[in-house]
């Protein structure tokens, strides 16, 4: 009889101190915390290193201090605060018109097939067309008022959550669908009570994602023509050589950011709690 | 005595091809001659890829016969329709929905007030024996429960006919001989005309007053046999003569085929 050709002796089995080193070894909450904390305390010492040592020129590059004290500036002496305050608005703005339009034709997209057909080959096409581009020709249409940085952000969103959406609702599980038509449901059914329902949380995600980048575009937007706004102030800042006041406008739309991906995290977990089980 | 029962279901002449992208054809089904009488318990049973579950969808209205036709109680079958409920092997609850609401469904498609889909979804859930779990979701329950779920889903909407495609065969051995008594019991006490395909022999024989046994693919019925074990059935008949008789008689069947579906 055949016997199996020798195999080596197996590694000894892994010592458990080492287990924080395994792939996909999960940390506990505190040590995350830690964790993510630590990298802005490595980021902010490493800066102030550099520019109270000494190191870089105040004009390139303003220390954390000064940074601190332009940005106390901005809110007491320059009313910050408007600033801020625009450019959310031109954002969700911008963004609540893009949702508007494109998750209703989205889902239309992913449920009708032909609709898809139709739509699909020019939505993808605008789909790399960058918003910024659309900035001359937008001032040319609707002047440097406010439709014009609501129109950049909403060409930046639109096409993107339209696509997307439109892929989340066309993968919706056909065992689902099929299992509504044995119930009796009518085609328009199935679109309201299986497709809809089934990529509802995975829509709330997109727009979640495309909240994120549209942040990336009203900045953009207010860099040309605007007399508000972060990007504004960024623009401002620079003819006026203050880095300080840069680092802590660009700060805030990061703090912004953060703030709304949050929240609407909370929201999308809160509103689809069975996804999540 | 015979009583003078109609066949409510009939399948006539019903073929499946399917083609594939290339263009490459290969033949589910051989055309099938079937019927089924009204409130009769009648098993499919097969080996695997047999075409079995191909002929189940056709009748649901979920896949179109190349050739033949399907008449229920006289009318042609042309789609899906409440008419005909389903259950499938994979677990089809609407995630988003409670067991409950999941239980609605077919009621509220079908514009039933609501007070009536409470009390209706109420009896099926005690039927299933999922009291307490109504405002459960799904993905909270085991594989057994959703597939009692399903079954209550379907039987709310009172269909004419139910067809079960390999509803158990996800379960465990133990969860699925409990579910096999469930379902006969409910058949039992509220009679229904049930087309059931399984690949498991036992399943078949016990649950059945008809076994149709089919060939391996392309699919026919190769053998029908009667299962005339007096009801309610209690699960020690399967460790009866009568019952190891019919289970040889089966098994032998079924080998020659699978084996014949093995060298193709």
């Amino acid at each position: 009889m055949n016997t199996a050709p020798a195999m080596p002796a197996p590694p000894a089995p892994m010592r458990p101190r080492r287990r924080a080193l395994a792939p996909l070894e999960p940390v506990s909450p505190r040590a995350q915390w830690l964790l993510g904390l630590g990298f802005f305390v490595l980021f902010f010492t490493v800066w102030g290193i550099f520019t109270l040592g000494g190191y870089v020129s105040p004009t390139f590059l303003a220390s954390p201090v000064t940074m601190a004290r332009e940005g106390w500036l901005l809110f007491t002496e320059f009313n910050f605060i408007h600033d801020i305050g625009m450019t959310v608005w031109r954002v969700f703005g911008g963004f609540a018109l893009a949702t508007l339009i494109a998750v209703p034709l989205g889902i239309a997209m992913g449920a009708h097939k032909g609709i898809e057909a139709f739509l699909e080959p020019f939505v993808s096409f605008c789909r790399y067309l960058p918003a910024s581009a659309f900035i001359p020709l937008l001032i040319l249409w609707a002047g440097i008022g406010e439709m014009q940085k609501v129109l950049v952000i909403f060409i930046g969103s639109v096409f993107q959550i339209l696509l997307m959406v439109a892929v989340s609702v066309g993968s919706a599980r056909k065992d689902l669908v099929e299992a509504a038509y044995t119930l009796g449901a009518q085609p328009s059914g199935i679109v309201k009570r299986v497709l809809i329902p089934g990529a509802a949380p995975e829509i709330a995600e997109i727009l979640r994602l495309v909240l994120g980048w549209a942040w990336t575009y009203v900045i953009v937007a207010e860099l040309i023509g605007s007399s508000s706004g972060i990007g504004h102030m960024i623009t401002d800042s620079q003819s006026l050589l203050n880095t300080g006041q840069i680092i802590f406008g660009i700060i805030v739309i990061g703090l912004i950011g953060l703030i709304s991906d949050f929240a609407f995290k909370a929201l999308n977990r809160r509103l689809f709690a069975w996804s999540s089980l | 005595m015979e009583f003078p029962v109609k066949n409510q279901l009939s399948i006539r002449g019903v073929s499946r091809v399917f083609v594939s992208p290339k263009g490459q054809k290969t033949q589910a089904l051989t055309p099938v001659d079937f019927e089924v009488r009204e409130n009769d318990f009648v098993t499919i049973l097969g080996p695997s890829g047999c075409g079995k579950s191909t002929l189940l969808r056709i009748v649901a209205g979920l896949d179109h016969p190349t050739t033949g036709t399907v008449l229920l109680d006289g009318n042609k079958v042309e789609g899906p329709g409440a008419d005909r409920g389903m259950v499938f092997q994979s677990y089809t609850l609407f995630p988003w929905l409670s067991i409950e609401q999941n239980i609605r469904f077919g009621l509220r498609e079908r514009g039933m007030p609501e007070a009536q889909q409470k009390e209706r979804a109420d009896y099926f859930i005690a039927k299933v024996g999922l009291r307490g779990f109504e405002h459960h979701f799904p993905k909270q329950l085991s594989g057994g429960m959703q597939q009692r779920t399903a079954i209550a889903r379907a039987l709310a909407n009172d269909p004419k006919i139910l067809l079960l495609d390999e509803p158990f065969g996800a379960l465990d051995n133990q969860t699925r001989v409990l579910m096999q008594e469930l379902l006969l019991g409910i058949w039992e006490s509220a009679q229904k005309t049930v087309l059931f395909v399984t690949h498991d022999i036992d399943e078949a024989i016990f649950m059945a007053n008809r076994v149709a046994v089919f060939s391996a693919r392309p699919g026919r019925i190769k053998t029908e046999l009667a299962v005339n074990f007096p009801h309610p059935r209690h699960y020690t008949i399967k460790t009866s003569p009568e019952f190891m008789a019919i289970k040889a008689q089966l098994t032998e069947e079924i080998r020659a085929e699978s084996m014949a579906a093995d060298l193709h």
